[in-house]
């Protein structure tokens, strides 16, 4: 309710093509050198003390990755990319290695400060409104490394590892050794086979039997060097009976070039165990001429392994030039159950082709997909789904409902999916519909007072609402703030 | 799998060549026909047989479904054609003029004229001719972009009907294009026609086949109607009676311009792979076209319906409507694109596809999608499949009808809505009555 | 006050409103009755600012001010209010968001502050009282599966929170049953205080048995053809509109 008239305020405060994240700091950086070979691999491994097993995983991607193609079968144009002409290794000097808050460059947290991620446990703690802020602990991932985890040390007394994964390499081999690549292997596409060889950090996250987290965690991405690819890895393992939910935001400088964002992430759930993973993406699109903004070409998939496990995604868009991503659920285990809420806005001249697949294995196994794409500007905005159930995969339902606005004339919006049935008793129900907010929708709201931007925000975010509920509280109204913002300047 | 395959030729691809490299000399038409071939066999020897990687053949992998190329039919003998004579005297079919297409060649002996104000004459002579106007809309090069399939069937097309109907002739009668099969060997067929219908007149075309008298082959069709503003124009195909093991691959193309008002509908039940592929365009303003299909499928059949409609006029209206029903090892495709191109506003677009699935071993792949480049339209796709709905099986049941007779109601049910948008009373009758042998001929299972 | 001078409106090439003249004081209560298809909700929507429509010629004022080249919700802020014929759904919007967002909306445009969150809660829980609506009602979408006379009500509600300074309602009577059209007349007297101007479009008098109106214009083919008292209506249900749309088509 008050989220409207916030969203209303935020874009009155802002120009029309303003990027609130679009500053950049100067840090002292330690950097490999430019391009790829096995050598900046081997570099990459030995600036984490990474064991040899690790470094032969990678190098292993990195032989497979130079035999393969760019995939290009989504929508999205591009012009090719030079792999050799990025870094693939920065992270601030005094950031190297794990640190507990207190050693942290106090210029970093002021960093995270003024792009609204507290760090400070205390602050936190302390709440500015007093108890009724909830606790979220908090990684923050800036280019290759994690700065800081927070709440790690009252996360431990119940049980749950939250870390980055180039610490857990260390405290807890035998997790990552077992579940590293077992949900995306090495092999699976371009991107993740070239995020397997030089894969920076990420979080890893360790859920033990009938755990549930007491606190809702949350890694926060930040790309700031320039010519850097950011490559985070993120595994996630609730074990049986277990529950936790997962935040993930992300935003970088505003640059004239591009840069390239390819990061995996896998997750895992045991028995009767349910992960919940939201997004909030707001990666540099570019200017309004459509130049700069972040390559997003994303891997995720989660793996219901154990019976009655549930994986949900869900996911706000509003960023990068480019987005190329599917979050999918592998509904092995017999009941299971996946999800995924999308909300993906374009304007300008992004390009978004996102969408999920939902393949169904076991038996009765459930899942649900809700999309609602919108388009304006000159963006191009196309949903890509898949939804099999195979022959031993008795009982399994599907329903699929994928919408799309599109507000102006010189935008696309595209639905293209797959719906595949390998036996009788699948029961897959799909629906999509494209359209503009109706004349009659916006007069009436006009006729009450609103302005012709208030109301376009208004029913956009009413449509978009299945969705939106589904995120946590503060991350609901950090995306219909976004939502406002993402479409400024598209009603005419 | 990212991986790019280098692909060697398979057997079917060098035996196609080896074809029409033997056949290019006598196939019909003049030097600019001639060029028309060598050209379109170029861009089919270019990508080779569609494979799954193809993103419209992502369920029907001719690569490796079509393990070989038949031998180009002959023309039909005398007393092929006299055999031929005697099915069609027995076909029941409804009231309107006859056109005989035997093993891919038009056959004037054995067609009726047509009434006043249509005309028709056989593709050879038409492209022998090179009526520049013809030829153009025969080539249809807006359509079908890329499909090396329609590639094939214009390096090889044999024969077919161009049938011309006059500005503002009503055609009461359909015209019923009849294809029969003659060769004693398995062969294979590659005929194209063409349906140019004038400003204001009103057709129906049908298409239908003899039985194939157990004879496996390969048939290549193309049907092509260009509609000019106002007219009206219905269709129907009836797939039936192909063989086990044989191949039918059929491309539909239709042009329309304003206020036309277009309907069409199939029914695919024959046996072996089946693939109707349909490509629309609606150029003009203000124009209903409505495409509808029914597919019945047992055994190990294998029928993929491929529509791509495009909307470029104003307020225009497209309705697609298409059902399965698969049965023991069947696999039933679905792909639907509705595509809106920029400026094309009002587009009121609904697509609708409904499996129902009463075996294990059935497969159904839907692939329903959306390209809109317009902002002020209503468009949407459903897709569905299932099952039986067993609280509907059981409420009968316990009326005391039989569990083999409730499935049978609600199956005919299911196939036999759309019926009505045949808007032919005697052509719905034969729907109707083919719905009826293939349930009857349908064991089933407990 | 309202004045319509002239005005002369068409949609495409069909001419709607015919130089129709038309003032409602301040304080009057206005009925304007006629037969289907004169161009009633069109004035409307005119005086209101739907897109849709051509002005040919004219002006409309408000307090002396031509609001013809204000948007629609610039209108809303200067207190035109338009209960719909057809009041529209708004999917996935709370009817409480809505109301706030309009409610703050107007008091910006006019520089006022905004209402705090209690203070309006409180203003509309009042008003839903009146007007027999449940609370459960507030939180679902605006107007999204609410029976006919739900979304005339809740336009009704709506008026009572934005306190126009002139309220035209369009066949707010259509599709409601007696005991309805009760509770919604008792809203509107509520509501007929100091300057506060009505225009009651009606196609029949039962209305105006509720909500007395001090004048009734008989509009047919785009203009006014007659104005009288309260007891014109009366006439009119008795011997219906044809002696006025013969009258017109016979100039």
């Amino acid at each position: 309710m008050a989220a409207v008239q916030e969203t209303v305020d935020h874009v009155k405060s802002l120009d029309v093509t303003e990027y609130k994240y679009g500053f950049f700091s100067q840090f002292e950086m330690d950097m490999a050198p430019k391009g790829l070979n096995e050598d900046i691999v081997r570099f990459i491994s030995a600036k984490k003390k990474e064991p040899e097993w690790l470094t032969e995983w990678r190098l292993e991607a990195y032989r497979r990755w130079v035999t393969m193609e760019e995939p290009d079968w989504a929508r999205v144009h591009y012009p090719k990319i030079d792999f050799q002409d990025l870094y693939y290794y920065a992270a601030p000097k005094t950031a190297s290695g794990p640190k507990t808050l207190e050693e942290v460059d106090p210029d970093l947290l002021k960093y995270y400060a003024k792009l609204g991620i507290p760090l400070h446990e205390q602050e936190l703690l302390a709440g500015v409104e007093g108890a009724q802020q909830r606790r979220v602990a908090v990684d923050a991932v800036m280019d290759s490394v994690s700065v800081v985890t927070t709440f790690k040390a009252e996360l431990a007394k119940s049980g749950v590892i939250f870390c980055p994964i180039s610490e857990a390499v260390h405290t807890h081999p035998e997790l990552v050794k077992k579940y590293l690549g077992s949900v995306v292997p090495t092999s699976d596409n371009y991107y993740a086979t070239l995020n397997s060889a030089v894969f920076s950090d990420g979080s890893f996250v360790y859920i033990p039997p009938g755990v549930r987290c007491p606190m809702e965690l949350s890694t926060y991405f930040r790309i700031n060097e320039q010519n850097t690819g950011q490559f985070e890895r993120t595994l996630i393992i609730a074990d049986a009976g277990s529950y936790v939910s997962y935040l993930e935001g992300c935003t970088a400088p505003q640059r004239d070039e591009n840069q390239l964002h390819a990061a995996v992430v896998e997750l895992v759930t045991h028995d009767d165990a349910e992960i919940k993973y939201s997004t909030v993406q707001n990666w540099y699109p570019g200017d309004a001429e459509g130049k700069g903004g972040i390559y997003n070409f994303v891997t995720k998939r989660g793996d219901c392994r154990g019976k009655n496990s549930k994986i949900s995604w869900t996911q706000v868009e509003t960023g990068s030039a480019i987005t190329w991503k599917y979050p999918s659920c592998i509904l092995r285990g017999d009941n299971s159950r996946g999800e995924f809420y999308s909300i993906a806005i374009s304007n300008g001249y992004q390009q978004v082709d996102s969408g999920t697949k939902m393949i169904h294995l076991g038996k009765n196994t459930t899942s649900r997909i809700i999309s609602k794409g919108i388009s304006a500007g000159h963006s191009q905005n196309t949903y890509r789904g898949q939804v099999t159930a195979h022959r031993k995969a008795t009982g399994a339902r599907n329903f699929t409902n994928c919408d799309s606005l599109l507000i102006g004339q010189n935008c696309g919006a595209h639905t293209v999916p797959y719906i595949e049935a390998r036996n009788d008793s699948a029961q897959f129900e799909h629906e999509a519909t494209t359209s503009k907010i109706s004349d009659d929708q916006l007069f009436y709201c006009m006729q009450r007072g609103l302005s012709g931007e208030e109301a376009t925000a208004l029913i956009v975010n009413g449509f978009v609402r299945d969705v939106l509920q589904q995120l946590p509280m503060e991350f609901a109204v950090e995306a219909q703030k976004l939502i406002a913002i993402s479409l400024e300047g598209s009603v005419g | 799998m990212v991986a790019r395959i280098v692909s060697t030729r398979t057997d079917a691809e060098v035996s196609l060549a080896d074809t029409f490299g033997s056949a290019k000399a006598t196939l019909p038409g003049n030097a600019v026909v001639k060029e028309m071939r060598e050209t379109a066999f170029g861009a089919f020897a270019a990508h080779g047989l569609p494979h799954r990687r193809i993103e419209a053949w992502h369920y029907t992998d001719l690569r490796s479904m079509m393990r070989e190329a038949l031998p180009l039919a002959p023309l039909p003998d005398v007393r092929a054609l006299e055999a031929v004579r005697v099915e069609l005297a027995a076909a029941i079919l409804p009231a309107g003029p006859r056109l005989l297409i035997v093993d891919g060649t038009y056959v004037p002996t054995l067609s009726d004229a047509l009434p006043e104000g249509a005309t028709v004459r056989s593709l050879a002579d038409v492209l022998a001719e090179g009526r520049a106007d013809l030829i153009d809309k025969l080539a249809a090069a807006k359509f079908a972009v890329g499909d090396s399939i329609v590639a094939l069937n214009a390096a090889l097309m044999q024969d077919g009907v161009v049938i011309e109907v006059a500005p503002g002739a009503v055609i009461a009668e359909p015209i019923h294009i009849v294809y029969a099969t003659a060769a004693q060997t398995p062969v294979a067929r590659f005929f194209r026609s063409l349906v140019v219908v004038g400003a204001g007149a009103k057709i129906l075309v049908t298409e239908s086949s003899l039985g194939a008298g157990g004879r496996v082959g390969q048939t290549f069709g193309a049907l092509i109607f260009d509609v000019a503003d106002r007219a009206e124009v219905g269709h129907t195909c009836m797939m039936t009676k192909t063989e086990p093991g044989s191949l039918r691959l059929d491309t539909f193309i239709a042009e329309l311009g304003a206020d036309v008002t277009f309907s069409s509908f199939a029914l695919v039940h024959g046996e072996g792979l089946m693939r109707r592929q349909l490509f629309l365009r609606c150029v003009g303003d203000n124009t209903k076209a409505a495409l509808n299909g029914v597919s019945l499928l047992k055994g190990r059949d294998h029928a993929d319906t491929t529509l791509d409609v495009e909307h470029i006029g104003l307020g225009c209206e497209g309705r697609e409507t298409f059902r399965y029903i698969l049965d023991d090892s069947a696999t039933g495709v679905f792909q639907g694109r509705i595509r809106v191109a920029p400026g094309a506003q009002k587009t009121d677009g609904k697509m609708m596809s409904r499996a129902l699935l009463l075996s294990d071993d059935v497969v159904m792949n839907n692939k329903p999608e959306l390209e809109i480049f317009a902002d002020d339209v209503a468009c949407g796709h459903g897709a569905t499949c299932g099952g039986l709905n067993e609280d509907q099986l059981f409420y009968m049941q316990a009326r005391g009808i039989s569990r083999a007779e409730a499935e049978s109601l609600l199956l005919e049910a299911f196939a036999s809505e759309l019926a009505d948008n045949i808007g032919h009373e005697g052509l719905t009758a034969a729907f109707r009555a083919e719905v009826a042998d293939w349930l009857a001929a349908r064991t089933v299972k407990g | 006050m309202l004045e319509v001078k002239n005005l002369t409106v068409s949609i495409g090439d069909r001419k709607i409103l015919d130089g129709l003249n038309l003032t409602v004081k301040d304080g009057e209560v206005a009925a304007i009755m006629g037969p289907n298809g004169t161009g009633k909700s069109t004035l409307s929507y005119v005086i209101a600012g739907k897109p849709d429509y051509t002005v040919e010629s004219g002006e409309v004022l408000l307090d002396g001010e031509n609001i013809l080249e204000m948007g629609a919700d610039e209108r809303a802020a200067k207190g035109v209010f338009l209960a719909f014929q057809y009041p529209v759904e708004i999917p996935g919007v709370a009817t409480m968001t809505f109301l706030k967002a309009a409610l703050n909306a107007q008091r910006r445009q006019r520089g006022e502050d905004e209402m705090t969150t209690p203070a309006f809660a409180k203003k509309v829980r009042e008003a839903a009282e009146l007007l027999g609506i449940k609370n459960e009602i507030l939180k679902r979408p605006l107007n999204v599966g609410f029976s006919g006379g739900e979304k005339k009500r809740m336009d009704i509600l709506q008026m009572a929170l934005l306190e126009p300074a002139m309220a035209i309602l369009d066949e707010t009577d259509s599709g409601l049953d007696i005991d309805a059209i009760r509770i919604v007349a008792e809203g509107v007297n509520k509501l007929r205080t100091g300057k506060r101007s009505f225009l009651l479009i009606t196609h029949y008098q039962r209305l105006l048995n509720y909500i007395v109106p001090d004048t009734v214009h008989v509009m047919a083919q785009g203009k006014i053809v007659r104005t009288g008292g309260k007891e014109l209506a009366l006439e009119l249900e008795k011997n219906g509109y044809r002696d006025f749309v013969t009258a017109t088509a016979a100039e």
